[in-house]
């Protein structure tokens, strides 16, 4: 599958608050970005890929409503993470014959629907955790929490150095006229906002955004008939973890193995990548994947993120220079496809000038779906420019 | 825990058993006899061997905090969840009670309680030994 497969569309909406449109129609606006940015039309896409933010039955739903005429479809819901294992999938899918231009959207309204991470979500009287976890008030961010809290009993890691990788995002955001929060923070700050869930605070937690994003997955003959800069995959993983009957190691994520697996199969190494986009639905979220990733070892993270490392033209590993989840855009709860977004800009040089990293020709891309604290799928996605 | 309502659990067929005890005041988990080990939450296919045999076995009742936060935000009043390791080996979600929330530490020791829900069993959760 190496190399199968390019990415050659790509569309973040500019909107982060959209209590006038549907859903469905920020997909189609989405879907028309992507396919504008990558010069081709709706009639060239034949497999369409979407998750559990699109509405109705997913697929059958959005393909009537787009109008697509499509021979593949794959709605994989793994939560935020879902994106990224639909670029998987459809490279997968276009190396297999299935289709050759993947259409692949996400949407969401959570800001108009008033949803919060301190508020339970309900799934529904099957759910086998559900009796075991609902009645114990677990939500977002205390779930989180809970990791962050483990991991500095683990390794000493500080609330300081978590919040050095929200001042990182906003150093960046502050370049992005579209990011929700623009301000560039200091550690005091983050140290100073409330106590949201212990140790995070809010500013460790990101935003809650309405919008979406869109990319187009095509086979190689396709993009080189582009005229657009080439971006390729060359590695992908995915792994699932939860709470394996109650032999918790909480300070793991699947992200050690979605990483491994793509790093193997691209045949890079961390020390090789010029940019990473790292999930970070919370601070701790980056710091785990970091370490997971290989980035540092296990327990450095902290040690890692601290002093500006993370921050583009300062420090080794720019990460996020959109501002990220934490400051830019946290669409439909589901921060995947922000972060494949992100990584196509930086291999492109379409970045903002003050945070494009220089001759980004490796870049990484990393999600996480559902929640550290329970159960959790990773997925990772290195992509190069030719 | 004044000012939360904990909500009812909604328990299933397989899951009945567990509540039916917590009902009477007694904590039980699920010990696997082909491989010897206990599992949470409770399954009828073991999650470590995926076979058959499980059994449920009440548990000593005590246990260590695993990891914990102290929710602030968003909520009628400040509660603290866990994960508790018990005696038998494996981790649990609950909530830690009847205690000064800003004392809870990682590796303190704990012991069941049983607290009422909405209108539903009771569940387990833990205060410190």
């Amino acid at each position: 599958m190496k190399g199968s497969a390019y990415i050659v569309g790509a569309y973040e909406h500019h909107t982060r608050h959209a209590p006038d449109k549907s859903v469905a129609q920020l997909h189609a606006e989405v879907a028309k970005g992507a396919l504008e940015d990558a010069g081709l039309s709706r009639e060239d896409v034949d497999g369409y890929f979407c998750a559990g933010d699109a509405p109705g039955l997913g697929p059958l739903s959005m393909v009537d409503y787009l109008g697509l005429r499509v021979r593949h479809v794959d709605s994989t819901d793994t939560g935020g993470s879902s994106y990224l294992v639909h670029v998987a999938h459809a490279a997968q899918a276009i190396a297999a014959g299935k289709c050759n231009v993947a259409l692949v959207t996400l949407a969401g309204r959570p800001r108009s629907e008033g949803s919060s991470g301190t508020q339970p979500r309900h799934w529904g009287p099957n759910l086998p955790d559900a009796p075991f976890e609902a009645p114990y008030g677990l939500v977002t961010t205390n779930s989180y929490a809970m990791v962050a809290m483990r991991h500095m009993y683990e390794f000493g890691t500080t609330s300081e150095q978590l919040a050095w990788i929200k001042v990182a995002a906003s150093h960046h955001a502050q370049h992005n006229p579209h990011a929700l929060l623009r301000d560039v923070v200091t550690v005091n700050d983050v140290l100073e906002s409330p106590m949201i869930a212990d140790p995070l605070h809010r500013l460790d937690c990101c935003v809650v955004t309405d919008g979406g994003g869109a990319v187009i997955v095509a086979r190689p003959e396709v993009a080189k008939s582009l005229e657009r800069p080439l971006v390729r995959l060359i590695g992908a993983g995915e792994a699932v973890k939860g709470q394996a009957g109650g032999r918790l190691d909480l300070t793991t994520s699947a992200a050690a193995r979605s990483g491994r697996i793509a790093f193997e199969e691209a045949g890079v190494t961390p020390a090789d990548i010029r940019y990473a986009s790292i999930y970070d639905s919370f601070t701790i979220t980056v710091l785990v994947q970091l370490e997971d990733l290989g980035f540092c070892a296990k327990g450095e993270g902290g040690r890692f993120v601290a002093d500006g490392n993370l921050i583009a033209g300062v420090g080794r590993l720019p990460f996020n220079t959109d501002g990220g989840g934490l400051c830019n855009n946290h669409p439909a709860n589901r921060g995947g496809m922000t972060k494949i977004i992100e990584a196509v800009r930086q291999l492109r040089g379409e970045a903002h000038p003050a945070v494009q990293v220089k001759n980004c020709t490796l870049a990484l891309a990393q999600g996480i779906g559902g929640q550290l604290g329970t159960r959790h799928g990773a997925a990772t996605l290195i992509l190069e420019r030719v | 825990m004044t000012g939360r309502k904990i909500p009812a659990p909604q328990p299933n067929a397989e899951a009945k058993p567990f509540f039916d005890a917590a009902a009477e005041g007694r904590l039980l988990v699920k010990f696997c006899a082909a491989c010897g080990s206990y599992h949470h939450y409770p399954r009828a296919i073991c999650p470590h061997c995926f076979s058959e045999r499980t059994e449920w076995r009440e548990a000593k009742g005590t246990g260590t905090i695993y990891t914990y936060s102290i929710l602030r935000r968003g909520v009628p009043a400040p509660y603290c969840i866990a994960y508790v390791t018990l005696d038998e080996g494996i981790a649990m979600l609950a909530n830690i009670v009847d205690c000064d929330l800003d004392a809870v530490r990682i590796g303190q020791r704990v012991k069941v309680v049983f607290k009422p829900t909405e209108g539903g069993p009771p569940v387990p959760m833990f205060a410190p030994l």
